[in-house]
């Protein structure tokens, strides 16, 4: 520790002001201070800190997502293998997957901590952690064949449009991530949906006999517009619920596992990091949605059971990893229940009656990130109406 | 007895170098002082200069505002240094002891038939006025002013804090004493507040005073939690708060005639080789409680306790409304990814330290705040240790907007520094919250 740190001290006066690299001055305090947690002491009011800081809460984010993306690349080669009738071991299965994920997650972190160190040296702050979650969640929700350059482009537009703009990691309306993949949704749809994404197939690499890469979602929105009822054999090619909860079934890189995500969701509510409350309340609205709907019957998507929303697309990881982003989350406790509750309704509302988006809960959270000041506006003018109350007690 | 109230939300801070239960007697120092700095937006207007002789009640400053508010001297002798800083601001007025204290005499005797207007200008003249503190916004009192209620908590449930059933164990005819004249100064209620396991039988003897029991851990203790959840200060409402040790100074003042400040402290924190009970005398200079008594040079002396206590010198000056001296070590030390694999155990509200939150019994805590500054992003969090019904984000953000509707809306008028000291604790942005709130109370002071 003693010779790193001397070493570290001997290069800081390059990178301090005056010195020659002095242009990658934040660059070098966001490493140094990963390796070392500086020597400062507190300043003003309270003498004592709690050990807590941002790079360990978004560390532990991190954490939580690995579960979910390991799962991912092993299910990549998993659904490459079953597509094309190849046989292969769990090793090599993964290995497909990791050959398939690493570039893109790599162009991923790259351009945005890029952009986020140059905005860092160009406003004089420094580098803010967040982007340690968002540069692994975008490759997360992206579709494996999609193109290097537009995971670039999306995260630019993401980092930039999305964040910078509003002032930085913390004053962001939109969650970033899927700033990146609504923007790459609208921009690039075919790239980002229909039935031959999921799953990257090289041309002339022959498939089996009534293979189809088409998801639940896909599948179920086309049975509807056909007026073919509900059964179990919508679901995506050849696999059943329990596939679904599992995730042993085509989608976006590191969505379809709900198992996988589940163990997130429980390092993320054991530490206190992710808000249950919110995790909950988008179950709540999603179930009650589609109970509503069950009740009123109709085509395949009214029939569905209610809880098969639950394990099909991207509900799960957009509840557990999605919705619990703090910023862009409603930020009052009691506004957390509503955005939460609106979710998962709006999810299922999506889904059921927009015919062009076969996902709802990207629209659906992108869309309370909006109303999410609302809610916390009304929450506490709540606060305020009782505090006025009591003056006229 | 009152009613019973349950403070659920909030985190005792379990800290080494707890006070045994002994009291010492500590060698009377060289030098006291009096700090213009202890008292929030004062500006002093000098009575005294280097040179003058004065006995202990004798006015050594007023407050420039109302210039019957007077500072005096909490001992005799003579004016050694009036210590200035930035644009000859007034730090201290230091005074270099006698032996023997020798007292202005006051005349309190018939305190019991005097009106509130003699009460009012004794206490003003002997300079036992500033320990009466106005909400909103924590201030002097306003002599002027007949507050709504008088609140008092008699429990201190901050870190390491002095059991006051131990350092006021005597006074209980002075407490009786000094509540009778606290329920002259106000047509309300006078509010004693007591914790439910925490002995308080020095209050047993007083009578006409409101008794509310407390339950439940830091900061059940703090007053400003206590009139929020008793009777909480609405728009408009002038309350008064004090502590039990300054009770007891005005009981015994009345008594005796005589301005007499001694008191007994608590001296803890880690670093102290002997944490115990301490008696000695209001604007002590700590050195003689410190010599000896501190097991090394990289240190932090507070005067208060390590949430909202004043960094001072290790020859520095108790403060005025301090009963405790806290000395924890410095932590001017990099950590090798210590936000990662921390090298030492730390306190924290934080589960994402397991072994630290549930296990570990008392921390051996230091000064390094353990991350950087950052913009808000955990939200939920400062809730978790807030038990008044404030909304304690939405209220930092609208003072850092400066927007004074809001803070008046959002109920800036119910707290001060203090009530938010386990926020800025807890905060994973490590945002100064204690600083950021003191500019929205002053704020809000220059406005009304």
């Amino acid at each position: 520790m003693k010779f790193l740190r001397d070493q570290v001290d001997k290069l800081k006066p390059t990178f301090s002001e005056g010195g020659k690299l002095s242009f990658l001055h934040s660059t070098f305090d966001a490493l140094e201070t990963f390796l070392f947690v500086p020597n400062h002491t507190t300043k003003s009011g309270g003498h004592i800190r709690d050990g807590i800081d941002l790079k360990r809460t978004m560390f532990l984010v991190v954490i939580a997502l690995l579960p979910a993306l390991l799962f991912g690349m092993w299910n990549l080669g998993f659904q490459f293998h079953r597509a094309t009738g190849l046989e292969a071991s769990l090793l090599e299965n993964f290995w497909y997957g990791l050959l398939q994920t690493l570039p893109i997650i790599v162009v991923s972190y790259g351009v945005g901590l890029g952009i986020e160190m140059a905005f860092a040296q160009f406003k004089g702050h420094p580098v803010n952690e967040g982007f340690l979650v968002t540069g692994l969640l975008i490759p997360m929700v992206m579709p494996a064949d999609i193109p290097l350059w537009m995971v670039g482009l999306a995260t630019a537009f993401a980092v930039i449009i999305g964040k910078e703009v509003f002032g930085g990691t913390g004053m962001n309306l939109l969650n970033p991530a899927l700033t990146a993949r609504m923007f790459l949704y609208i921009g690039y749809t075919p790239e980002m949906s229909g039935d031959e994404c999921w799953v990257p197939i090289a041309d002339g690499i022959a498939t089996v006999d009534g293979y189809s890469g088409a998801t639940t979602l896909g599948n179920v929105g086309v049975a509807s517009a056909n007026g073919t009822p509900w059964s179990d054999s919508l679901l995506s090619w050849g696999t059943s619920a329990m596939d679904s909860i599992l995730g042993t079934i085509p989608g976006s890189i590191a969505e379809t596992s709900v198992v996988a995500i589940l163990i997130g969701a429980i390092i993320l509510i054991a530490t206190g990091i992710g808000s249950w409350k919110i995790m909950l309340s988008t179950v709540l609205g999603a179930l009650f949605m589609g109970g509503v709907l069950n009740l009123a019957g109709g085509n395949a998507w009214y029939d569905m059971p209610a809880h098969y929303h639950l394990i099909i697309g991207g509900f799960m990881f957009g509840t557990v990893f999605m919705t619990t982003d703090p910023v862009s989350a409603a930020q009052t406790e009691r506004g957390k229940w509503i955005y939460g509750f609106f979710i998962g309704l709006l999810t299922v509302l999506i889904r059921v009656f927009n015919p062009g988006y076969p996902e709802g809960i990207m629209m659906a959270i992108l869309l309370m990130n909006v109303f999410a000041p609302l809610i916390d506006y009304s929450v506490v003018q709540s606060n305020i109406k009782m505090r006025l109350k009591r003056v006229k007690a | 007895m009152g009613q019973n109230i349950k403070i659920k939300r909030g985190m005792d801070i379990k800290l080494e170098g707890a006070p045994s239960l002994d009291i010492h007697q500590a060698n009377s120092p060289a030098t006291f002082a009096v700090k213009p700095t202890d008292f929030k937006g004062l500006v002093p207007k000098m009575h005294v200069k280097q040179g003058d002789k004065v006995k202990a009640g004798d006015c050594l400053f007023a407050d420039k505002k109302n210039d019957k508010i007077c500072f005096t001297a909490p001992v005799s002798g003579e004016i050694a240094e009036v210590v200035r800083g930035d644009r000859r601001a007034i730090l201290a007025v230091k005074i270099l002891a006698d032996s023997e204290t020798a007292y202005k005499s006051f005349n309190t005797s018939g305190f019991v038939d005097k009106s509130r207007e003699e009460v009012v200008e004794l206490l003003l003249a002997s300079g036992l006025w500033p320990f009466i503190v106005q909400r909103p916004y924590g201030l002097l009192a306003d002599p002027s002013i007949a507050p709504k209620a008088i609140h008092v908590s008699g429990f201190d449930s901050a870190p390491l804090a002095a059991d006051l059933s131990i350092s006021l164990k005597g006074q209980e005819a002075n407490l009786k004493t000094g509540f009778e004249i606290l329920k002259k100064l106000t047509e309300g209620k006078v509010h004693l507040n007591v914790h439910a396991t925490k002995d308080s039988s020095i209050y047993n003897s007083l009578e006409g005073v409101e008794k509310t029991i407390f339950s439940g851990p830091h900061p059940s203790g703090l007053v400003g939690v206590q009139i929020n959840k008793i009777d909480p200060i609405n728009k408009g409402d002038v309350v008064w708060t004090i502590k039990p040790q300054h009770v007891a100074f005005i009981g015994k003042f009345f008594e005796t005639g005589n301005l007499d400040l001694e008191q007994t402290i608590v001296v803890a924190g880690s670093e102290i080789r002997k944490p115990a009970y301490y008696a000695t005398r209001l604007g002590a200079s700590v050195s003689e409680l410190l010599m000896d008594n501190v097991s090394n040079d990289n240190v932090r002396v507070i005067s208060g306790n390590v949430l909202t206590g004043t960094k001072i010198a290790q020859d520095g000056y108790l403060g005025y409304y301090d009963n405790q001296i806290s000395v924890i070590p410095e932590g001017d030390h990099f950590e090798m990814l210590g936000w990662l694999l921390p090298s030492y155990p730390r306190p924290t509200l934080s589960s994402t330290f397991p072994l630290f939150k549930f296990f570990k019994k008392t921390f051996k805590v230091n000064t390094n705040p353990h991350g950087e500054n950052r913009a808000y992003v955990v939200t939920g969090q400062y809730e978790k240790v807030m038990p008044m019904n404030i909304m304690p984000q939405q209220l930092i953000k609208s003072v850092m907007a400066k927007d004074l509707e809001l803070m008046e809306n959002l109920g800036i008028y119910e707290v001060i520094e203090e009530d938010m000291a386990l926020c800025e604790f807890v905060c994973t942005s490590k945002i100064d919250v204690q600083r950021v709130l003191s500019e929205g109370l002053e704020l809000m002071a220059e406005e009304s």
